[in-house]
């Protein structure tokens, strides 16, 4: 076989196939490289009959790779047939593991030892591909796979999963019930898994439908060569090797970064951060010459976008001028502003008006810009106002506009061309603290926040200076004083930034005080030990700070901190925070004026504690820091409203969910008897429209969004990958069918007749989840149709302060309110 | 937490309204006292009867209304009102009866009313006092939870009564086989089964104690465990049902009953216009 090609296409998925599929049209000399046995690995490994959509919508295919929103099968189907069709020059089963640059081409390094030149890579292999592998004697027999596509597919087997995380368990849970099961679990117990498969896991070894092995690792798999069993997997248990015979192993050992990867050949990254993506530029060539990367692996989730991206880059190899494929669509963002020049020359003048954008290479610009709004705006206009849930970043493009933090008409603060705003709601997820309003005529570009933090993982410079702006606007909203530019200064440039995740400790009780905590995003609790436990005294909520008490006394600390959930904080040294207060009487007073409160709740709290009846004000039997606590893991700390039932009162009629149901799609969103209960008031799983909905993070096609009063939604651009279902740690995301639900008559309402709906399992599947029904008009119908009053909504700020005894208000959303 | 129910909705915005018309009413009955008597067909009558009827047909609304989950309002509100409102409205029918009973349409439909009624009355009652009980019988787990863990204890028991005497072993399997969990309606309601195996089970296995080795106490004493755990979780997962089934069989008197109100009540209403 020859050795050299111009062009060397790894991976084939969507973004190498139409590269493959583009070159072998124009003839160009090239070679597609798959590791796997069959093209499109990823898409293969969908579940079965699952419908691929064609996001985004707007976006135009430019690629002799035709793809639109099929089934599964379908798609592959074309696929298989084009590379019949173009005679692609395809390799399977060939695996790289390394690229190095020469001086004069690249080398490519298989892993079977073999190597080829070429004077173009690339790289199109996903981050799907890296999962890591059985490396034990025997662990490449056929009977270890790394995925479970149909679990259906297997009857009467004896099947190992390898891997105690929540892959492994929903892998295993899938098979019960027609097989038997065993789990081995490297850890001692299954403490990582969600709380939802951890009882599932439970429940169906309770039934002895499965069965595990803890702290067993996998040692060699011998072939049987008679019996019922193909195969025999040794491993080590805290008792000795074990024999299991079996018809078939699942490993799920999880995915190695693909980072790694990357650097090895040389590509280089603009952060350490992890979510960094590789620096490339306008055409996708990264620092390597002659290295180009696309689709899922250069950051781009999407088929379409990876489609695009493989016939641009060939177009541009073979020395083609090109424009992109979302030329049209830039063009059509720009023209309700600027229709008498190019794309180009538009994007030059801003990155020319905003210095933050001029950051950023064209590739990043294009798509912030394809991703935001252009909004256009007149005088006198409300961008948003105060307490709006919108976490939406603003830049300045051309006007001025003004910033009214206070309830009077007054501007308290003024910004111009080539600034931004809206940076609180990168970090805090809570209500915007101010409204802006136009001042002239503006042109503004408005980002999503998860753009955003895309943006800020992989550009150091807009990072430093966001941080900054975020630290100073920090200090003022947390310590309620306007210091003066030089000293906030100052103050932000000593400020150290600190992240904690849910349940560290920001500092301990009987510490020495190492300064002050100004808590950026989260929530912590506060707690001192009291009779030989541990006593949860208040909630704090970010746009506060913790920490004076030690500061001001000098004393060691005084209770220990935790974070409720992730929480970022500024910390000011104490020496530093000493000479700012030595300075400024204003601040001596506040913060003496709050150690003095804190002082007295404390002493209220605790007297409390100790009080023989418990003293809770919500029943007798509870005190007021075990409902704390309880909340605090229950996500109420960072929730925006959450759904309580009251089961002293709920008669278990089930129209709470029927009424969800029959106004989604048939689908309810919330499950009333599931989730935890205290003090007869149970959460139900439901969603808790969290301050930074974890469920937002990874959807390919950015489909869930937040409505201005605080709605998490999803749109329908789902794709239906699951992703959002796996990243919500309160489980309340679903898949589902969604049915238009049939009108009912009169009498099949009187008598509470459910009509027919048509079976139709083969629909679908999209992720449903409460949206608060932000479309009907009286809000929550789940509430409303409670007969009795049970079911209620709240906004957790006013419960948990509630609950800490510092508000007296609880700000029940309950049906009589509606 | 102080939140309303729906007795104090609206701080008692329905008793008030009720307590109002059964006032009126009252007074308006003794006032016009008609020179024949009361009687429906009187001028207070009729207008007792025509608002009464309306009101009826209000009352039955609340069926549809409660499952038309899109309109405005709670339901909650409408549960309050159809309970004090339908109250007073017994009230008005009652007058508007001017206390004539005998065998035919008109006194059919009182009676039917008057179920209805009684029922809503007994469906108060639960939705008032079961929620609660229910609740601490359960605490977080779920029937099914408490099913599961009873088969399994069955499992366990059956298993250790295999190495046991005889009596042991048929005392066991008896509970295990024969307990019911409220198996029928009858059942269901009760809360209990007469004569309990899994009760009687408990009982034997402490009498029969004595006959034992030592090797056998040891596991006479993990099985009576197991039994009478078996036996708590028996007892709550009855109660469970006994509960659900109470909150919810009065409804196939007083739905049922509505609709032969209606019927009852056209027949009335046709009757007297065409008698008139
Ligand atoms: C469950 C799920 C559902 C999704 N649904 C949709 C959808 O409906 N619509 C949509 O637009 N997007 C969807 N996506 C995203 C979409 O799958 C990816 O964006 C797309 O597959 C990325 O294409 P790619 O060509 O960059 O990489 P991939 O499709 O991942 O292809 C990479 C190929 O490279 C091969 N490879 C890997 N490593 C090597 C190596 N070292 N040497 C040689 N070959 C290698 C792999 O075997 C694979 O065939 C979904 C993703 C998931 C996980
Ligand atoms: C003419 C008189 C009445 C009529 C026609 C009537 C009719 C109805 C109807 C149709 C329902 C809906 C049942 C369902 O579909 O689930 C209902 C529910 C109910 N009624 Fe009545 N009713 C009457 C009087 C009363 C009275 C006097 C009371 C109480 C004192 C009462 C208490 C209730 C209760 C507690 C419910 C259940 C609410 C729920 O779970 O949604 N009713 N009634
Ligand atoms: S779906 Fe889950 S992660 Fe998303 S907002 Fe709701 S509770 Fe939070
Ligand atoms: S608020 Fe609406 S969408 Fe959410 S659970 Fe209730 S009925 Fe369902
Ligand atoms: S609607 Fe109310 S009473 Fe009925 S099940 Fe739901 S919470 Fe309970």
């Amino acid at each position: 076989m020859r050795k050299h090609y111009n062009i060397i296409i790894i991976g084939a998925g969507p973004s190498g196939l139409s590269a493959a599929t583009r070159a072998a049209e124009q003839s160009a000399d090239y070679l597609l490289l798959e590791a796997a046995s069959a093209p499109a690995n990823t898409i293969r490994h969908y579940q079965r009959r699952k419908l691929v959509m064609a996001e985004p919508r707007a976006l135009p295919l430019r690629s002799p790779l035709p793809f639109s929103a099929s089934l599964r099968e379908n798609v592959l189907e074309t696929w298989e047939k084009i590379i019949a069709d173009y005679k692609i020059n395809i390799r399977y089963n060939t695996k790289v593991s390394g690229i190095s640059r020469t001086a004069k081409h690249l080398e490519i390094q298989l892993e079977d030892g073999e190597s080829f030149t070429a004077d173009n890579v690339i790289l199109a292999i996903g981050v799907q591909g890296n999962l890591r592998k059985l490396e034990i004697p025997g662990g490449d027999v056929p009977e270890v796979q790394y995925h479970l596509d149909d679990p259906d597919a297997y009857q009467n087997e004896t099947i190992v999963v390898v891997g105690g995380g929540d892959t492994g368990v929903e892998n295993a849970l899938a098979l019960t019930g027609r097989n038997q099961v065993m789990i081995l679990n490297r850890a001692e117990d299954f403490s990582n898994l969600k709380d939802s498969n951890l009882n599932h896991l439970t429940e169906a070894r309770q039934k002895g439908a499965i069965d595990w092995l803890l702290q067993t690792k996998p040692q060699s798999i011998e072939r049987n060569s008679s019996g019922d069993f193909p195969i025999t997997l040794f491993a080590s248990t805290p008792n000795g090797i074990e024999r299991i015979p079996c018809h078939r192993i699942i490993a799920r050992l999880g995915a190695l970064p693909s980072r790694p990867v990357l650097e090895n050949f040389g590509v280089a990254f603009p952060t350490a951060d992890a979510g960094a993506l590789p620096m490339l530029s306008a055409s996708y060539e990264s620092n390597v010459p002659g290295l180009y990367i696309i689709g899922a692996l250069a950051g781009y989730p999407l088929i379409k976008q990876g489609i695009n991206q493989g016939y641009e880059v060939i177009e541009h190899i073979l020395g083609n001028p090109v424009e992109s494929a979302d030329n049209e669509l830039l063009r059509e963002k720009f023209s309700s502003f600027c229709d008498d020049r190019g794309v180009d020359d538009v994007l030059v003048k801003i990155q020319k008006n905003v210095p933050l954008l001029a950051m950023l290479s064209t590739l990043q610009l294009r798509e912030l810009v394809l991703e935001s709004n252009i909004v256009l705006s007149e005088p006198g206009d409300y961008i948003f106002r105060r307490n709006d849930y919108s976490t939406t970043f603003f830049f300045i493009v051309e006007g001025e506009l003004d910033v009214l933090i206070d309830d009077d008409e007054h501007p308290d603060d003024h910004l111009k061309t080539g600034e931004f705003f809206g940076e609180m709601a990168l970090v805090s997820g809570r209500r915007r603290p101010g409204t802006v309003r136009a001042r002239t005529k503006c042109v503004l570009i408005e980002t999503p926040r998860r753009l955003m933090q895309k943006l800020i993982n992989s550009v150091q410079s807009m990072r430093r200076i966001l941080n900054e702006v975020a630290i100073k606007s920090v200090v003022q909203i947390c310590i309620g004083l306007s210091l003066d530019e030089e000293e906030l200064n100052d103050v932000a440039s000593h400020a150290i930034l600190k992240s904690f995740e849910a349940g560290e400790e920001l500092f301990h009780e009987g510490d020495d005080a190492d300064g002050l905590y100004l808590i950026q995003s989260g929530s912590v609790t506060v707690s001192r030990m009291i009779a030989g436990r541990e006593v949860v005294l208040f909630y704090v909520a970010a746009g506060n700070y913790v920490g004076e008490m030690s500061l001001v006394s000098g004393e060691p600390r005084y209770a220990t901190v935790r974070a409720a959930v992730a929480t970022d904080a500024v910390m000011i040294k104490a020496d530093r925070m000493r000479e700012i207060i030595a300075r400024n009487p204003e601040i001596r007073g506040a913060l003496d004026t709050r150690y003095l409160q804190h002082l007295q709740d404390q002493e209220k709290r605790e007297q409390l504690e100790n009080a023989p009846s418990g003293g809770g004000s919500l029943t007798s039997q509870s005190t007021q820091s075990n409902l704390i606590s309880f909340l605090i893991q229950q996500g109420v700390g960072e929730a925006t409203d959450v759904l309580l039932i009251d089961e002293s009162l709920c008669v278990r009629c089930n129209l709470c969910e029927d009424a969800c149901a029959n106004t989604h799609g048939g689908a309810s969103r919330l499950d009333r008897d599931t989730g935890p209960i205290f003090a007869n008031i149970r959460v139900p799983t439901s969603c808790r429209h969290c301050e930074h909905p974890h469920c937002m993070k990874d959807c390919p096609p950015d489909a869930i969004h937040r409505a201005p009063h605080g709605e998490v939604y999803i749109d329908d651009s789902c794709i239906g990958c699951g992703n959002c279902q796996q990243n919500c740690p309160y489980d309340v995301i679903q898949m589902a069918v969604i049915h238009e639900q049939p009108e009912r008559s009169l009498w099949q309402m009187l008598l509470g007749i459910q009509p027919k709906i048509p079976d139709d399992t083969e629909g679908t599947k999209v992720a449903v989840k409460c949206d608060m029904c932000k479309d009907i008009k009286e809000g929550p119908v789940c509430v409303r149709a409670c007969p009795v009053g049970a079911a209620l909504r709240v906004n957790p700020e006013g419960l948990l302060g509630y609950a800490s005894g510092t508000s007296g208000e609880v700000n029940l959303i309950g049906a009589n309110e509606a | 937490m102080q939140r309303s129910n729906i007795f104090d909705y609206k701080n008692y915005l329905y008793f008030k309204i009720a307590v109002v018309i059964i006032l009126v009413a009252f007074a308006a009955y003794l006032i016009f006292e008609p020179a024949v008597g009361h009687y429906g067909g009187s001028f207070l009558g009729y207008g007792l009867g025509t608002i009464s009827a309306l009101m009826v047909l209000w009352m039955a609304w609340y069926g549809v209304r409660k499952r038309r989950y899109r309109s405005s309002g709670s339901t909650q509100g409408w549960l309050s009102a159809h309970i004090y409102l339908g109250t007073a409205m017994t009230a008005l029918v009652t007058l508007h009866s001017g206390f004539h009973y005998g065998m035919n349409i008109h006194t059919l439909a009182y009676g039917l009313l008057l179920v209805v009624v009684a029922s809503g009355f007994f469906g108060n009652y639960t939705y008032m006092i079961y929620p609660r009980q229910m609740s601490e019988n359960m605490g977080e787990d779920s029937l099914d939870s408490l099913l599961m863990r009873i088969a399994e204890a069955d499992k366990l028991a059956r298993q250790i009564a295999l190495v046991m005497p005889d009596d042991i072993n048929n005392t066991v399997s008896r509970a295990c086989r024969e307990t019911s969990i409220g198996l029928g309606l009858i059942d269901q309601l009760r809360g209990y089964q007469p004569n309990c195996p899994s009760a009687q089970a408990v009982d034997d296995l402490t009498a029969m104690a004595n006959e034992l080795n030592p090797e056998q106490r040891k596991l006479h004493r993990e099985l009576y465990t197991i039994m009478v755990r078996r036996l708590s979780l028996v007892k709550r997962a009855r109660q469970d049902l006994m509960y659900r089934a109470r909150l919810g069989i009065w409804l196939y008197l007083h739905v049922p009953f509505t609709i032969a109100l209606l019927v009852a009540m056209t027949a009335h209403i046709v009757a007297v216009f065409i008698y008139w």
